[in-house]
């Protein structure tokens, strides 16, 4: 093939950071008009490859080539200029400006210093017909779903006439019927000759969508394959070093008695009249992994905190096997044996600036193992946490003495996982508890919910995967703003109709 | 060696050495002003300023811990509420009303037995200046009031109060001289023979320094608060809350209570700290009755600062800082205005307060020296 066919050429990219060759040696080619996947777990180095086509970073060693001209991206505004454009995982946008506002904010165009919109207007509509990216201009971000702001982003990028798109991991947060909807999109700008470059570590839609693929691996390039040439097994092989199972092996669920009920609950908002859980109820039990799916912001966030007494709930009650938790402090709770795996690592569950060893104790550190009159004992907490690194293979540089922020995100995912679980809980309660993580970890967390579940503890899920849903779960609940629409079996559902669920468009006549 | 190569990396030196470069950049400053307002003797002046307490023999050294005493104790509030997250602006009310409590008690409660009457005096300060933090501390924890207004405020009504207090109460007030009265000789902090030290012989004539055994309890509290906070499972708590506060309450730790203790320990720090400035013995210091915020307590912040908020650090900086205004006041001996002392001071503690950064610059250049040096043996490695 020739040269001039690739649009972008990164050649033998080498990029250190302090202790770490975070790229090594690193060659991506892009064709024009292609998708091209970028496949890695996390710390592979996909997100410093593209930092440094992105002008983040300078490479140590290694060229980038535009249309087989060799250049120099210093900054965002370079690459800007270059037509290479990003949509990033979380998104860049001022949510209480208009769409329109969005489009054009860096870009605007002004008379006199006063803004002319009615030309970025046109365009924005144009632009939005000719791709199918169907936008109300005058929606505040605030009020637009998830898929739309996406939508925003992608018109930001084709506002600046990028001819190169990055998109960073951009499903993370999508409903199936969104997905499908941004694959349908990302074929049409493939069609009318963008050149695509697709963070994923999800094998399926690289399937779906890509052309060609390249897989990373602790910093080094394993190869670029074409897609429709390869099976998933492979990919994830190259991805990973090693077979990866898909279905997490698991025997069918032996339910016993109850541990979990929730009765009624209900959780007002301070802001709104709708409540954010409303009149919800479900028993957990032992043995059995509970599910709870549905779209972001649904009320699972309120229904975990105030089952976890976070916060307090406004109506019902909520009991642990025979005991009344309702209105137990978070101590009360953990001591009954409820485990909380949070959504937000850094927010909840981990102390950043403690170390390993001190997060590792994080809800234990007053029982008499950990102290003697009131004095903690170091000796004690170091051996707990080196047993927990061992069992749980928590990788930190400097071990159980690592400070926490520092370590990756996966590792302080499985440190999280390793406290709850250790606790012995009688309940535990993981929400996303896989999020952002690789097949590896995902795998090895999997694994350890059913191991828990088989141990005969019940295990309430919360996730938006609907991979992970269909696959670890015993029993689904969907939670569709604020209510339950669904209950159902794992085995007798499919991911299209849990969509639809999902979506609101279909209730269960069951409940 | 590997001890010691550890010993460098760890966190202690780095933070020493980033404090040093930050008085050093304050020294440079204060040298550069005396050069501006008089040339000829700036050198000179730098000298007195770096010879501080040292500047007046022994007795001048005394003075230093004299002046170190309160400074270490409201740095030690500061920076204890600052490991738990709070930033407790309020030491100077604080220390006023635990002042007037240990006043009060040293000057009335005569019927107490003369070896308790200062331990009392000094109780009374501790617990008046934990209430007085306290109050703060409730707002945040209940109505999550903002705890640098209600420090502030607290200064205010503090000073106001300990003010209207004294003219009110005829058995503490020296109307003359607008101030209160000395305290009952027996209520005074005893000197545990640091007199006999801290001296400076005038023929026969001992000129005794005002040093007293406030200093030896303010290091002893220090140590106190070291041990507090690293080793038991109360300071695991609180340094848990001050870090993250939504990761606290995750884990099942009440972290209202954790605000509320940490403001009223931070408060009794500081009230311990007025107990011992106004109990010492025989230095004519009352609380004079002037609407001005004692100095004192707003000095806690930089010495804090400089200390970066460890306790066994802030027993240095409060050493540290009180030896620097000693050397300014020997400064008055060359042809340095009053003011221009003040400023260099200022100055230099001004820098001080800039160790945070200098660590953080630090520890980016040590990065990137040991990231380089790693690099090299890869090569080598490789070669």
């Amino acid at each position: 093939m020739d040269a001039s066919d690739y649009v972008i050429e990164m050649l033998n990219i080498t990029k250190d950071f302090p202790g770490i060759r975070a790229n090594d040696d690193i060659t991506l080619r892009l064709r024009r008009g292609e998708i091209h996947a970028l496949l890695g777990e996390n710390g592979a180095g996909k997100s410093t490859l593209m930092s440094i086509l992105f002008g983040l970073y300078q490479p140590e060693q290694g060229v980038i080539k535009k249309d087989g001209r060799e250049v120099k991206i210093h900054n965002p505004n370079d690459a800007n200029a270059l037509g290479i454009g990003m949509v990033h995982q979380h998104f860049k946008l001022v949510h209480n400006f208009t769409v329109l506002e969005n489009i054009v904010l860096g870009v605007e165009t002004t008379r006199h210093g006063f803004l002319k919109m009615e030309g970025a207007r046109r365009r924005v509509t144009e632009l939005s017909q000719e791709y199918g990216l169907m936008v109300d201009p005058d929606a505040r971000i605030s009020d637009i779903t998830v898929g739309m702001q996406q939508r925003v982003e992608i018109l930001k990028m084709l506002y600046r006439e990028n001819e190169i798109l990055i998109f960073d991991e951009p499903t993370a947060v999508l409903t199936p019927q969104e997905i499908d909807e941004l694959m349908r999109i990302m074929r049409g700008l493939a069609a009318q000759g963008k050149s695509i470059l697709f963070i994923t570590h999800k094998l399926n839609e690289i399937k779906a969508v890509a052309d060609r693929c390249t897989v990373l691996r602790k910093g080094r390039c394993i190869g670029t394959v074409d897609v429709s040439a390869t099976d998933k097994e492979e990919m994830s092989e190259m991805m990973v070093g090693r077979r990866v199972a898909f279905e997490v092996p698991k025997a069918p669920a032996n339910a016993g008695s109850a541990a979990l009920i929730v009765q009624n609950l209900s959780v007002r908002s301070k802001t709104h009249a709708k409540p954010l859980v409303n009149n919800v109820s479900f028993t957990v039990h032992k043995g059995e992994i509970v599910c709870i799916a549905g779209i972001d912001g649904n009320g699972q966030s309120e229904l975990v905190y105030a089952l976890t007494g976070l916060i307090r709930p406004d109506a019902g009650r909520i009991f642990l096997g025979d005991s009344e938790i309702t209105h137990a402090s978070i101590r009360k709770r953990n001591d009954y044996g409820l485990s909380h795996i949070p959504e937000d690592r850094h927010k909840h569950g981990l102390v950043l600036d403690y170390t390993l060893a001190e997060n590792l104790i994080l809800k234990s550190y007053y029982k008499p193992g950990f102290q003697r009159h009131g004095f903690l004992r170091f000796d004690q907490m170091y051996r707990y946490a080196d047993a927990l690194i061992e069992k749980f293979d928590i990788r930190a540089g400097q071990g159980a003495h690592t400070v926490a922020r520092s370590m990756s995100g996966g590792n302080q995912q499985k440190a999280i996982v390793a406290r709850e679980i250790s606790e012995r809980p009688e309940v535990l309660v993981a929400v996303q508890p896989t999020r952002g993580l690789d097949v590896g970890a995902i795998e090895y967390i999997h694994s350890q919910l059913v191991a828990a579940r088989d141990e005969g503890k019940a295990v309430l899920l919360v996730s938006l995967e609907l991979d992970e849903v269909m696959n670890v779960s015993d029993r689904i609940l969907v939670l569709y703003e604020g209510e339950i629409v669904a209950d159902v079996n794992a085995r007798d559902i499919t991911a299209q109709e849990l969509g639809l669920y999902m979506a609101g468009s279909r209730r269960s006549e069951v409940i | 060696m590997k001890a010691i190569r550890r010993f460098f990396r760890s966190a202690g030196p780095v933070n020493a050495a980033s404090s040093l470069i930050a008085i050093l950049v304050g020294l440079v400053f204060g040298g550069l002003i005396l050069l501006i307002s008089n040339p000829g003797q700036a050198l000179q002046g730098l000298g007195i300023i770096v010879a501080g307490g040292f500047g007046g023999g022994m007795k001048g050294v005394g003075q230093t811990l004299y002046y170190a005493t309160p400074l270490i104790m409201t740095g030690l509030s500061v920076g204890f509420a600052f490991k738990t997250g709070l930033f407790n602006i309020g030491a100077s009310g604080q220390l006023i009303t635990g002042g007037l409590a240990a006043i009060y008690v040293g000057v009335n409660w005569t019927w107490l037995p003369d070896p308790l009457h200062w331990v009392v005096a000094l109780l009374a300060a501790m617990v008046v200046g934990g209430l007085w933090g306290a109050i703060p501390g409730i707002l945040k924890a209940k109505l999550n009031v903002n705890e640098v207004i209600a420090c502030i405020m607290c200064n205010y009504i503090g000073m106001y109060g300990v003010n209207y207090l004294i003219k009110n109460s005829p058995s503490i007030y020296d109307q003359l001289r607008n101030q209160t009265v000395s305290v009952d000789p027996a209520a005074a902090i005893p000197k545990w023979g640091l007199d006999q030290v801290f001296y400076n012989l005038k023929g026969n004539y001992h000129d005794v320094s005002s040093v007293n055994g406030g200093i030896l309890l303010a290091i002893l509290l220090a140590v106190l608060m070291y041990v507090l906070l690293n080793k038991t499972v109360f300071g695991y708590e609180l340094k848990a809350c001050g870090y993250n506060r939504h990761a606290s309450k995750y884990a099942g730790i009440n972290e209202s209570r954790c605000i509320l203790l940490s403001m009223a320990i931070a408060g009794a720090l500081s009230g311990i700290g007025g107990g011992l400035m106004y109990l010492a013995p025989a230095t004519g210091l009352h609380i004079e009755v002037v609407d001005v915020l004692s100095a004192v307590g707003f000095n806690g912040i930089p010495v804090a600062l400089l200390g970066l908020s460890n306790p066994i650090g802030i027993i240095f900086s409060g050493l540290f800082i009180s030896h620097i205004t000693q050397g300014g006041n020997y400064l008055q001996r060359l042809n340095y205005m009053p003011e221009i002392i003040d400023i260099i001071i200022g100055v230099i503690i001004y820098f001080s307060a800039f160790s945070l950064l200098v660590r953080n610059v630090m520890a980016a250049i040590l990065r990137r020296h040991e990231a380089s040096r790693e690099k090299a043996v890869l090569k080598k490695g490789g070669a």
